[in-house]
């Protein structure tokens, strides 16, 4: 699936979800399916630094696409990003640079990207961004 | 003590009190909000509200330089204001009372200037470690400037301070100790009188972060014999933007200015300026006029509705509110102390602070998450951060008990 394909096929789960309790049910359960970063890699060089909860995000680069693990210490921020994580894992360099993460906003958690918020994800998208740059950079 | 307290021995009309704050009237993703952040900032009354609208629709002026009636009635407005918090805290006189852009602005000004004044290599400054960071960060400032050393008064695992401790660290190289009355992260009121007490037994000046207590008890710096006292104007009602500092007449006139400017100058030439008298020594450029005005309105809404009474209730409240929470299993309380104001903070099992305070937000229940400027504490404790239910005279049983149904389904989910 594409970048957009996988963003949109999460939008459609979210669209079945009439309380914001099964909502917040659905984004706990993707933490449990984040592929978890190797404890190894759990190091202060991964930590990515929100205010309130932390993110460890590693990268692995392997036939011209990257692969994210990760963890969280928060259960919501760890469903968030396990959710980033499906859309941007497998993609290639460029689709990751370049990409447009609108899902976020579509599913009515915005506010998890606001500065005020800074529980990580910001700065983790950022990251994943970073990484498909210097990945891109490599292939050339 | 004030005035206020001889006719303050009623029972406060919690309902009525709520009539007057219409942001308490709000609805929050569909439901009533509970407002259990106080300690981060109060909601505004009426009466405080109508007196910006009215300084801004009727007498906007600057203070103190018009020879106009408009800029006679706003300086007029702006020194009764000065003289009901002057009332408020009982200062012997109203040039002791500073107003300053908040607690942290007053901290500042006391640890630069006194600093400035009278720390020297090798002197100490002590402070508690349960103490916010704006009476942390502007005392390590100035103790790198002056290569004067910080010292930190330890706590006990109920985080109340080790008084024990104290009486070590107490000795003729401290120059000044700066603690918080009530701790905003725990709630634990601190032993003020016997620290102030055995300081001036050595000629030490105390300043006490007042931030988290002024709200909620009497305060009276003359019984204290508090050498200065920094509080927030919009955690008492007030607005943003405006605070005080009461510094005892003696001190204030020793310490050089803080900054300089319109307002707090006698005379200017290229060659040298003198400095004009307290209170406006500290109050250089145009000060907050409306928020100083302001807050005289936010005191007299606290004097009206009786310190004491408000004290009453709200320990009626946090008792209430301890119980229930105790009762929920696998809740523990981060900081147990004996005497306890304002707010409680908890953890839930392995629950993270942040998820819980988002699954409260979500049943419309505002509370605070994190460290609460209050890192190194939340270091000593091992902990990212608590949640901290803060209450105020408006909240009311039925709220505590909504927190509490909120804690509960929120445990649900996320154990």
């Amino acid at each position: 699936m594409t970048i957009k394909e996988q963003q949109d096929s999460i939008i459609e789960e979210f669209s079945f979800f009439s309380g914001w309790d099964e909502k917040y049910e659905h984004i706990i359960q993707m933490g449990k399916d984040l592929p978890l970063i190797d404890p190894k890699y759990k190091t202060d060089e991964n930590l990515i630094r929100g205010c309130q909860s932390r993110v460890w995000l590693h990268a692995d680069y392997k036939g011209g696409k990257i692969y994210f693990t990760a963890d969280s210490d928060a259960v919501i921020t760890k469903g968030l990003v396990g959710m980033v994580v499906r859309v941007l894992s497998g993609q290639t360099p460029k689709d990751i640079a370049g990409a447009d993460i609108y899902f976020i906003d579509e599913i009515g958690l915005k506010s998890h990207l606001s500065i005020t918020r800074s529980n990580g994800l910001l700065s983790m998208l950022k990251q994943m961004k970073m990484y498909g740059v210097a990945y891109q950079a490599k292939e050339i | 003590m004030t005035n206020s307290d001889a006719i303050t021995d009623h029972v406060l009309d919690v309902e009525k009190i709520r009539k007057d704050f219409p942001i308490l009237q709000t609805k929050v993703y569909g439901k009533p909000l509970v407002y259990f952040d106080n300690a981060a900032t109060t909601q505004k009354p009426l009466q405080v509200l109508q007196t910006l609208d009215k300084y801004y629709t009727e007498y906007n002026s600057n203070v103190h330089r018009g020879v106009h009636l408009l800029s006679q009635q706003a300086t007029e407005a702006y020194e009764v204001a000065r003289k009901k918090i002057a009332a408020f805290i009982n200062a012997k006189s109203d040039h002791e009372v500073i107003f300053t852009k908040g607690t942290t602005n007053s901290i500042n000004l006391v640890a630069y200037t006194y600093g400035r004044k009278f720390l020297k290599e090798g002197d100490e400054v002590l402070i508690s470690a349960m103490e916010h960071h704006s009476n942390i960060v502007p005392w390590q400032i100035i103790c790198e400037e002056k290569k004067a050393i910080l010292k930190v008064i330890p706590i006990n695992e109920k985080g109340e301070l080790r008084m024990d401790e104290f009486d070590k660290l107490l000795t003729p190289k401290v120059k000044i100790i700066a603690v918080t009355y009530v701790s905003n992260s725990l709630g634990t009121v601190n032993p003020v009188r016997e620290i102030i007490a055995k300081a001036h037994a050595l000629n030490i000046p105390v300043l006490l972060d007042g931030a988290q207590a002024v709200q909620h008890m009497p305060l009276d710096v003359q019984e204290l014999d508090v050498d200065f006292l920094a509080f927030s104007g919009h955690k008492m009602y007030g607005p943003t933007g405006i605070g005080i500092l009461y510094g005892k007449e003696k001190w204030l006139n020793e310490m050089p200015p803080y900054e300089g400017g319109g307002d707090m100058i006698s005379h200017v030439t290229f060659a040298k300026t003198t400095y004009n008298e307290l209170p406006f020594k500290f109050e250089a450029g145009t000060p907050d006029i409306s928020g100083a005005i302001a807050l005289g309105a936010a005191v007299d809404y606290i004097q009206q509705a009786g310190i004491h009474a408000i004290q009453q209730w709200e320990e009626e409240l946090i008792a209430y509110a301890y119980d229930k929470l105790a009762a929920i299993p696998s809740l523990r309380f981060i900081g147990d102390a004996k005497h306890r104001a304002g707010a409680i903070s908890f953890l839930a099992g392995n629950i993270h602070p942040f998820d819980m305070g988002e699954i409260l937000d979500k049943q419309s229940i505002a509370v605070r998450t994190g460290h609460h400027c209050t890192q190194p504490l939340m270091e000593i404790f091992n902990i990212p951060g608590t949640v901290r239910a803060s209450f105020s005279f408006y909240n009311t049983k039925a709220e505590v008990d909504e927190l509490v149904r909120a804690v509960e389904k929120a445990k649900r989910m996320l154990e």
